[in-house]
């Protein structure tokens, strides 16, 4: 098991790599950074100046080692628009997503799984047909009505829960389902589909021919096995969710990486546009170990690969 | 010789797209309390919805109907969905054709052979897992204490059959059915696990319900035999009285298909049934191996044929043409 773990770090490890050198040479081939910052307005000089002031002159290479060195040390530079170093902004802005993510995750999960099991159990009754109702209305709604439709009820006419911002936890309740429940079509029927295939097989025959209640069967035999593929799915879901919250964040007006994001790549941040591409990069490679390890404990077979 | 198992008039409907599947047509044996009944037949023939049935595993769909299924004096059919997993495991168990898939492959094999018992009988862990050592030994499985640590995975297919006979074996029942439980396996393999199943069964007298399409193995360990068409038992008997005189076309047929010691000449050619299977869905017109049969006349399409005692006691055969020859000529 520690030999897998340390092999699948060492992969993850150079995956960051190669993601932040790709990301990196994107951003700089994708024009002359030194005139998009000084503007349209600005004269040829300035923007010379603009190259020399931000390095820009130096060979790429070494631009780029440079900003990795102070990037290992999280000094991803100032950003050019707020009166902030990149560090500042996103630890002010990080915690709010990953809040949002996780409590988005967590309702996903309670939903998803629950509801795939009993779907596959009550296979072909109103309950199967019910779920994949919940799941066909969630993937054809899009995430920014739902979460309108969600605070017209709940905030507006209710008054139970608040419409915007982030003071409480309160506030993080209607977007994470908005967001979760985006994610939980797809790790509904992933469940379903797994519990399906798994309570055919051989070993739950077995497990029944044991007299072993009904509960044991499809809890400890089954589940175990079924959830497997849900576990790399909800990783992919939540990185999902970090890099794609902005839709959300902007209707519930949560100030969170993924409005940083787009404000940056609006107004040509690009010392932000790159550390927040790398951030979500390397959340998402690590929860892809994560759910490697996990599945690699669920399923010793997974742990001499 | 006290009857353990009773089963009367046993049919299982299976509905298709096509129209119902009858694959099992009303069959009636017993098994005797320590002793083993061969069920032999092509496959298809129903074997498997038939020990299905009785270990009440058959798929959702399937309809189950008998006039008698009593183990021991309890009517099977009539049980709670607890009373009969208080049976099922704990004094019935099963055998499995797949060897390689009968175990879940995330549990450790101590765990998987010690669940049964723990939920059945007032034991505790560390018993449990002495039995389980003491019956993987039995089974044939080096190394068995640490065995339980292991997962399926790292064990041969022989090897998980083993674990598999000794995990029927774990709450001591009194009936073990096995489900052609040598198929899946090599040659030499599958003659070390007959043996090592006929052993285990004589030295704990357990009765036992073996499964298998070859009369090869029925010839080496029987007890009594049951030999299966279409869904029907068209013959039964000891299994002296069935290698000595078989009656039913078929029976003689799956006889002349394997070479007996003494019997068959060296050289000679084995011969094999011509012919296929009826299909299953549907109601059978008159006896359901006439369109394979030799013998067949227009007697054979006319009624379904009974099951009819040929010398007044046990020996009992589907084929009233073959059952009156065979009582002239006696
Ligand atoms: N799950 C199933 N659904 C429909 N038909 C089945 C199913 N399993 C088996 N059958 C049919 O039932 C008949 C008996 O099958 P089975 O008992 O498995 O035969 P055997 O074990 O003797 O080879 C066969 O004709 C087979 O095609
Ligand atoms: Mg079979």
């Amino acid at each position: 098991m520690l030999a897998f773990v340390v092999r699948r770090l060492l992969v993850a490890l150079s995956v960051a790599f190669t993601v932040s050198v790709v990301s990196f040479m994107l951003l700089h081939l994708s024009g002359d950074l030194a005139t998009s910052i000084a503007g349209p307005e600005a004269t040829a000089e300035q923007v010379e100046d603009i190259r020399k002031q931000f390095g820009l002159d130096q060979p790429i290479v070494m631009q780029y080692l440079h900003w990795l060195w102070d990037a290992l040390h999280f000094d991803f530079g100032r950003s050019y628009y707020f009166q902030d170093t990149v560090m500042g902004l996103i630890g002010e802005r990080l915690p709010i997503t990953l809040t949002l993510g996780g409590i988005a995750l967590a309702v996903a999960t309670l939903i998803a799984i629950p509801l795939g099991v009993l779907a596959a159990i009550k296979q072909d009754t109103w309950i199967d047909r019910l779920a994949l109702l919940i799941a066909v209305i969630g993937q054809a709604m899009p995430s920014f009505w739902f979460g309108l439709a969600l605070i017209v009820i709940f905030a507006v006419n209710l008054h139970w829960l608040p419409a915007g911002g982030n003071a409480t936890w309160q506030h993080f309740i209607l977007p994470a389902i908005a967001l979760g429940y985006y994610a939980t079509p797809a790790m509904m029927r992933l469940t379903r589909t797994g519990m399906l295939e798994v309570l055919g097989s051989d070993y739950i025959r077995t497990a029944r021919a044991k007299g072993l209640n009904e509960r044991t069967v499809i809890f400890k035999h089954a589940l175990r096995n079924a959830v497997i593929p849900v576990v790399a799915l909800m990783a992919v879901e939540l990185g999902f969710m970090l890099g794609g919250s902005v839709v959300i964040e902007s209707v519930f007006s949560l100030k969170g990486l993924g409005q940083l994001a787009w404000d940056a790549i609006a107004r040509n941040d690009y010392p932000v546009v790159q550390a927040v591409v790398l951030i979500i990069a390397v959340f998402y490679i690590a929860l892809t170990f994560l759910a490697d390890v996990i599945n690699a404990m669920l399923d010793p077979r997974l742990r001499v690969r | 010789m006290s009857v353990l198992l009773d089963v009367k008039n046993l049919q299982v409907d299976l509905p298709t797209a096509n129209g119902m599947l009858h694959a099992v047509r009303g069959i009636d044996f017993q098994v005797n309390r320590g002793e083993m009944l061969c069920i032999v037949g092509e496959s298809g023939c129903g074997k498997s919805m038939t020990s299905m049935a009785l270990m009440g595993l058959l798929p959702k769909r399937a309809q189950c109907t008998a006039e008698r299924m009593a183990f021991d004096g309890t009517d099977l059919l009539t049980l709670s969905k607890k009373e009969r997993n208080q049976i099922r495991g704990m004094r019935m168990s099963m055998i499995f054709q797949e060897p390689m898939t009968s175990l879940n492959p995330s549990y450790t094999l101590g765990n998987q052979l010690c669940e049964g018992i723990l939920k059945h009988k007032k034991i505790s862990r560390s018993e449990a897992r002495e039995r389980a050592i003491y019956l993987l030994e039995r089974a044939g499985v080096p190394y068995a204490a640490e065995r339980l640590e292991q997962y399926p995975h790292q064990l041969s297919g022989g090897l998980r059959q083993r674990v598999m006979i000794a995990m029927a074996l774990m709450c001591e029942p009194d009936l073990i059915i096995a489900d052609e439980p040598t198929t899946a396996l090599d040659v030499t393999i599958q003659a070390q696990i007959l043996r090592l199943i006929r052993e285990l069964q004589q030295e704990f007298g357990t009765a036992v319900i073996f499964i298998t399409h070859d009369l090869g193995v029925v010839a080496r360990i029987a007890d009594w035999v049951a030999v299966m068409y279409a869904g029907q038992v068209v013959e039964t008997a000891s299994a002296r009285q069935l290698f000595s005189s078989p009656v039913h076309p078929y029976t003689q047929g799956l006889l002349n298909c394997i070479p007996v010691p003494g019997r068959t000449a060296p050289g000679s050619h084995l011969q094999a049934i011509p012919g296929v299977v009826p299909s299953l869905v549907g109601e059978l017109q008159g006896c359901a191996f006439r369109n394979r049969c030799d013998r067949a006349s227009t007697e054979c399409t006319r009624s379904q044929p009974q099951l009819i005692s040929v010398d007044g006691g046990q020996h009992q055969v589907r084929c009233p043409v073959m059952t009156q020859q065979w009582q002239e000529a006696v």
